[in-house]
């Protein structure tokens, strides 16, 4: 298991491929990235790297952290975000990781922050479909009708879908296969759509289920 | 441009000429029969053109056997191998789907002479 890398999602559009079939694709930027931390089983009980994205003012980053950043000989970062590998002793602090580290057509995760929507109710939260427009119906045109049953069990199930918070939750989507790398840009595109909002901060890793077709040269 | 636009600009057609609603377009679409690969034409009226970067793109639409048939053509796809314009047409609107309710000579477009 490699690190993943912290990008920023810049839009969605469409290319063609060879054949001439319309694909959706995704465009992010992802890295350069820089290596602030390594953790080790010895010292930490667990083996991970900690990467910084994007540089910030330095007045922008608490004083702990400024110091945290000035050890690594890396200027303070707007983002910093641990990944779990399984050697970290491959990685060097102060090493910066480009976009150059995925491969065209290897598969990864993307995990992002949903749209936030507030307060759903049912029917756009779960996709009920509510109540009659018209027949009479009166106040209760997106309600969720019933929410059980009688005196046995004489309560909801848990887990009952009803009204309340949508989106602003952390989403994975798993096997996105890439279609473009350019590292000098920091550009990756990954056919198919990702969680959030375009300019969101997202991280992508090789695909955990099909690693073998992440293009994942150290395995 | 951002980097989006960027990023788009590279899969751009440059040969796509100037037109626009109430033209007259002549589209050469390549179609796979089996192995073989042909080109087929398309022509009718151009009744609207949708401005999306690489996701644009344009309507033709064309009677026959007397029925309207309108396609939906991606103007930035490589399957298309040309466009041509046959006729250039003077309307006032950008969309013609006014166009769907009438037929034969009320269909007629004003041709445009600069």
């Amino acid at each position: 298991m490699r690190t993943g890398l912290i990008g920023r999602k810049l839009g969605m559009t469409q290319i063609f491929s060879e054949d001439g079939q319309r694909l959706p694709v995704t465009l992010l930027q992802v890295g350069p990235c820089r290596v602030v931390t390594t953790k080790t089983t010895e010292k930490h009980g667990y083996e991970a790297v900690q990467l910084g994205f994007e540089e910030a003012k330095s007045s922008r980053v608490n004083k702990p952290q400024r110091t945290e950043f000035a050890k690594a000989g890396v200027p303070p970062q707007r983002v910093l975000l641990e990944f779990r590998v399984n050697d970290a002793s491959g990685y060097q602090v102060g090493q910066t990781l480009t976009a150059d580290y995925f491969q065209v057509n290897g598969l990864v995760d993307i995990a992002g922050r949903t749209i936030g929507r507030g307060f759903a109710g049912v029917m756009k939260r779960w996709g009920f479909k509510g109540g009659n427009a018209s027949h009479g119906a009166h106040k209760v045109h997106r309600s969720p009708g019933s929410i059980g049953q009688n005196q046995s069990p004489g309560r909801v199930y848990k887990n009952k879908k009803m009204a309340g918070h949508m989106g602003d939750a952390r989403v994975t989507v798993q096997n996105l296969r890439i279609t473009n790398v350019d590292a000098e840009k920091h550009l990756l595109a990954v056919m198919g759509s990702v969680p959030g909002p375009a300019g969101s901060v997202v991280t992508v890793r090789d695909a955990v289920k099909k690693v073998e077709q992440s293009g994942n040269d150290q395995k | 441009m951002n980097e989006l636009q960027q990023f788009e600009q590279a899969g751009l057609r440059a040969d796509v000429p100037k037109f626009r609603a109430g033209d007259t377009l002549r589209v050469h679409v390549k179609v796979v029969e089996g192995e073989r690969e042909r080109v087929q034409v398309f022509e009718g009226v151009c009744i609207g053109r949708h401005n999306a970067g690489m996701s644009s793109t344009f309507t033709v639409r064309k009677v026959s056997f007397g029925e309207g048939v309108e396609r939906v053509f991606p103007l930035h796809s490589t399957r298309l191998e040309k466009i041509e314009v046959a006729r250039m047409g003077q309307v006032r609107r950008a969309k013609l789907f006014y166009l769907r309710g009438r037929s034969g000579k009320a269909t007629r477009i004003k041709e445009k002479r600069d």
